[in-house]
């Protein structure tokens, strides 16, 4: 949770921030930083999901460790990010997932195991000719993962609506003359946001100056951006995959399996692929990470949640190369189970980080418009 | 280091910007290259790690840099802020250097910022280092280390061997231990004496107690007091400091940026007395801080106060340190431990004394008063609207003005007049012969730049040829 002892010292470390400047070229946090004078709970929120964890302000800084005044942004912006998540999720009682990582992932895993296994349809020997719906009939399968979809979307949209609000109670911007008046035009609204969603797709500002993405200080490389990458946007060509599919089953009756050059597995290996690639990139990169810029250790966050990419990646592969042999039954389960899984954690994991920075970057580009207009 | 001294072509004494550019410089002609550097890995780059960008000449817009500045203007500049106190043919040397310092900041890995305008509106003049000075020194520290530089923290220099103007070796402290550094060739870049607090009281006596420190706690002077021994000819006014007005609640040392307050022009100043003693609003606020720190030294126990109301509250960038805020100012005086009678007469003869005109603190607005001694001559309005805000100030010191004289390839100028064989200096410890007097903004990271890559030229020259 955002508690005081945090947003004080976020107001401290701002503070210094905006009487130095230093940093302003980086990104957009320190020009956001420049138009405030005090740094309240929505202020911290707002900027920390603004800061894409770069790092190369902790390097550039005069003040960090073991200076004194001990400035250390991107740990302090870590700090409030994680407790932003926590603070704004619904329900609110499940907050404490975030903190507690691997038992919400292992809950999740468990709570996706019964689910598949409860319905699953009675077996028939191990018969199934590639036919998953033989194992969970179609029925079942659409009524459990609209379940589990549903109470996803809402938690998600829930989350997102009160962090909106809350990044709305932020301290007055010194310059604002024409924000109320724009921000209800639609046009303005459509293209600040089209700007903003831009920026994200392209992780614009984790490459700062741009140039590469910073490993410690002065060793930058492209890595970090790249499987990122790969790990969006196969997760989108899963996600293509899937309602392609569903798009298949619905509208034209076509019944899976598909074939290896149909649409849906076209788009899903190559998916697949990506997220085999770009989680396992990722943990590759964590172990190089400079500790320096990491607080109390938040690796199970970040961690839990490739995981779970990579296995449901990793066991929906498997399963598409043997569907047609004996082990298709026990692989679709455990495929199930991963996807329950991922998607039961979606609202209480890494996940939100993407929701929350979109947000925090059409902030930018809607308050950005008023500083130069 | 080992017992066994080494012999290196060029020993660089010093690790701030002149120093390292010393270094590359040296070691692009194939030298090989120790640097020296007094501080700690986490505190090396002097007082570079304050700074955020470099005075530079140029005929056309670029990508860091607006419109033009040409040489004429730039010397003239230097000659105003100098008062005359400048070697012309040094001072034409830098400046016409200055035009090639992007470019070499790039190629060692410097990031510039784009022109665009940032806080302060310098980029017509300035290019600025993206993420300031101790990015800057990030990047060289790093391409030293690729080009195989050896570089040493924690290296106390405490004596030279200088005899005749020819250097023999450093004698050094690191890890505790006594070595001497061979070399076939020294550059001097340790920077001035500001962190000395002995030497700044044979100047200014018990009032440098006073005194705060804005940049490293390692420039104690030693290699230039060591070098002056050795017999070079002394530049610059031995007992001036650039120093400006930086709020009293700073670090004694290593405040850098964040310690100076920008509320003077806008309100009025007093000393412990409660009584106003210089002309606040003389000019933009830009030509005028570096003077406020002699101010305030002068002053008894070198405090004072800046007091403003509520009118002006948010018209000056934000201070690291939240003001002392009262309703009154009598409850203001109070807070600050000032007598509450004299702070309220002081005021309310100021503002009494304020004639009427149109407030604008973008401009010279000719806001002024009238039979004060001091008057306000820029931005006075009365101190009426609660609530009040006040910041104790002290003499923040940013860099000393003794150095060593050196020629145009960065040679020692000895008291003979002649240059030393192999003494070569860069960097505050010589910027004394551009910058006698005054400072305009980056010029100092400008001298380092141009005369770090000469002495390193020139040391390197001397020994591979």
């Amino acid at each position: 949770m955002l508690s005081g002892d945090l947003v004080q010292h976020g107001h401290h470390v701002m503070t210094v921030c905006n009487a130095c400047r230093y940093c302003e070229g980086y990104c957009p946090v320190f020009p956001a930083v420049e138009h405030r004078l005090t740094f309240a709970k929505g202020d911290l929120a707002y900027l920390a999901n603004l800061c894409h964890d770069c790092g190369e302000c902790l390097y550039a800084c005069q003040y960090a460790p073991p200076h004194e005044f001990g400035i250390n942004v991107p740990r302090m912006m870590d700090g409030i990010r994680v407790a932003s998540y926590e603070e704004y999720c619904w329900p609110r009682f499940l907050s404490g997932a975030f903190t507690h990582q691997r038992l919400t992932t292992m809950v999740s895993l468990a709570a996706g195991l019964i689910a598949v296994l409860l319905a699953k349809g009675s077996s028939r020997g191990g018969v199934y000719a590639g036919d998953f719906y033989l194992v969970v009939p179609h029925d079942v399968m659409v009524t459990l993962f609209a379940a589990v979809a549903l109470f996803v979307v809402t938690a998600l949209v829930i989350g997102r609506a009160r962090f909106l609000r809350g990044i709305a109670e932020d301290t007055v911007p010194v310059v604002q003359a024409s924000r109320p008046a724009r921000e209800t035009n639609l046009r303005f609204r459509m293209t600040t946001a089209a700007r903003a969603f831009c920026d994200g797709l392209t992780l614009k500002h984790l490459h700062t100056g741009g140039v590469d993405c910073t490993l410690a200080e002065e060793a930058r490389a492209p890595w970090r951006r790249w499987f990122h990458h790969a790990t969006f946007y196969g997760f989108v060509l899963c996600f293509a995959s899937t309602t392609v599919a569903a798009i298949y089953h619905v509208v034209f009756g076509w019944r899976a399996p598909y074939g290896y050059t149909s649409l849906p597995v076209v788009l899903g290996t190559i998916g697949g692929a990506g997220l085999l690639i770009g989680p396992s990139g990722l943990l590759a990169l964590r172990r190089h990470r400079d500790p320096d810029r990491d607080g109390a250790d938040r690796s199970a966050l970040d961690t839990s949640f490739i995981a779970l990419l990579f296995l449901t990646s990793l066991t929906g592969l498997l399963l598409l190369a043997l569907r047609e042999g004996p082990a298709m039954a026990a692989l679709l389960i455990v495929h199930l189970a991963f996807v329950i899984a991922l998607f039961l954690t979606l609202p209480y994991g890494k996940f939100v980080h993407g929701i929350y920075r979109t947000a925090a970057l059409v902030k930018y580009t809607r308050e950005r418009s008023t500083w130069t207009s | 280091m080992s017992h066994d001294p080494e012999l290196f072509d060029v020993a660089v004494l010093g690790g701030g910007n002149a120093a390292l550019c010393a270094a590359l410089s040296a070691r692009e002609r194939g030298a090989r290259v120790v640097v020296l550097e007094t501080a700690p890995r986490a505190f090396r780059g002097g007082n570079s790690r304050h700074t955020r960008n470099l005075r530079c000449m140029h005929d056309a817009p670029t990508d860091v840099l607006t419109d033009s500045y040409s040489e004429q203007e730039y010397l003239a500049d230097l000659i105003r802020v100098t008062g005359g106190q400048t070697d012309e043919m040094l001072a034409r040397l830098v400046v016409r250097d200055s035009a090639t310092c992007p470019a070499w900041i790039r190629q060692f890995g410097g990031r510039l910022q784009p022109a665009l305008g940032g806080t302060l509106q310098l980029d017509r003049t300035n290019a600025f280092f993206l993420g300031g000075g101790k990015a800057l020194m990030n990047s060289y520290y790093a391409a030293a280390d690729r080009l195989g530089v050896r570089i040493v923290y924690d290296a106390q220099v405490f004596a030279l061997d200088v005899v005749d103007g020819r250097f023999g070796g450093a004698s050094v402290v690191t890890s505790g231990r006594e070595t001497v550094v061979r070399a076939n060739a020294v550059v001097l870049a340790a920077g001035g004496f500001e962190s000395n607090l002995e030497w700044l009281k044979e100047i200014w006596g018990d009032a440098a107690d006073n005194f705060i420190i804005r940049g490293t706690p390692y420039n104690t002077g030693t290699v230039l007091k060591q070098m002056l021994a050795c017999g070079a000819q002394p530049v610059g006014d031995p007992a001036q400091c650039h120093a400006i007005a930086v709020d009293a609640r700073a670090p004694k040392f290593d405040g850098g940026i964040v310690t100076r307050l920008d509320s003077v022009p806008l309100g009025i100043v007093v000393n412990k007395h409660g009584e106003r003693f210089y002309d606040e609003g003389e000019d933009v606020w830009p030509k005028r801080y570096a003077i406020w720190g002699q101010l305030i030294a002068r002053q008894p126990d070198q405090i004072a106060y800046s007091i403003v109301d509520a009118k002006v509250a948010r018209t000056f960038m934000p201070s690291v340190f939240p003001p002392m805020v009262a309703s009154s100012i009598g409850e203001l005086a109070r807070r600050l431990s000032l007598a509450p009678a004299a702070l309220e007469d002081t005021v309310a003869a100021f503002n009494r004394a304020v004639q009427p005109a149109s407030f604008n603190h973008a401009v010279l607005d000719g806001c002024r008063t009238e039979g004060l001694t001091p008057n306000k001559s820029n931005w006075a309005q009365p101190i009426d609207a609660p609530p009040y805000w006040g910041y104790p100030l002290r003499p923040g010191i940013t860099f000393t003005y003794l150095g060593v004289k050196v020629d145009d390839r960065a040679r020692v100028i000895m008291t003979n007049g002649q240059p030393a064989a192999n003494v070569f200096a860069a960097g505050e410890i010589m910027a004394g012969n551009v910058l006698g007097k005054g400072y305009v903004a980056g010029v100092g990271m400008t001298i380092g730049t141009v005369f770090g890559r000469i002495a390193g030229r020139e040391a390197a020259a001397h020994v591979v040829g």
